[in-house]
């Protein structure tokens, strides 16, 4: 659960998982031209890949190889966790 | 000094003719046996005498290794201009083309990028109205 805080703790990783929200299987070519047109989030595509890496240890973006590209999926699963440990009181 | 040609390494000279002509529309210009291969050119039928592209071979081993690194992480080789990107994405659509992004709008320019099929992802761009 650490690791979903820590990912989600970061904007430019928030705006990924916004960008993802959009459309999934992205390359991280489009996502590094979404983030810096969107955005305005001008981070090298060394840093993104960076915070994909930790988007994909909490469980939140799923890497997956096709053919000869790399295209990264949003995971909303392991989000749940946190509704399961607090969650919303019910109304009388 | 003027660009004359740009090259673009290609697994395969004569299966990337074939798509750079037959898929794309450009037009053939050189095509010179040079021993194991052949220096082979083509240009847009809208600007013939412009700029050719050569298709180059991968015959030195740093090639393949980058280009692959290159098309894993969806990164164009080049970019073409196109009037209409979403037009130009519907016709190659129907020949086949396989697209690793569709229509995308970035600000100025609307752009998509599709696999040249020869080990090269190609990026097609115009400007929104």
């Amino acid at each position: 659960m650490v690791e979903i805080f820590h990912a989600l703790a970061d904007g430019t990783r928030r705006a990924i998982l916004d960008e993802l929200a959009e459309r999934d299987e992205q390359t991280l070519f489009e996502i590094c031209t979404r983030l810096a047109m969107k955005h305005g989030l001008n981070s090298t595509r060394q840093a993104i890949s960076q915070h994909l890496d930790v988007l994909e240890k909490a469980g939140l973006v799923h890497a997956e190889k096709r053919g000869r590209y790399k295209f990264h999926t949003l995971d909303t699963t392991p989000l749940a966790q946190i509704a399961q440990r607090w969650p919303p009181k019910e109304t009388p | 000094m003027k660009i004359t040609a740009m090259t673009i390494f290609v697994d395969d000279q004569q299966k990337a003719l074939d798509f750079y002509t037959n898929v794309l529309g450009f037009v053939p210009i050189a095509n010179v046996p040079l021993g194991e291969h052949s220096w082979i050119t083509v240009a847009s039928p809208e600007a013939p005498d412009a700029t050719q592209i050569s298709l180059e071979p991968k015959d030195h081993p740093a090639v393949t290794p980058f280009t692959d690194a290159l098309v894993g992480d969806g990164i164009p080789w080049t970019s073409f201009g196109v009037d209409d990107v979403q037009t130009e994405y519907e016709r190659l659509v129907e020949r086949g083309v396989v697209f690793t992004q569709p229509p995308t709008n970035a600000g100025p320019v609307t752009i998509a990028v599709f696999d040249d099929t020869v080990g090269n992802l190609i990026q097609i761009a115009g400007m929104n109205a």
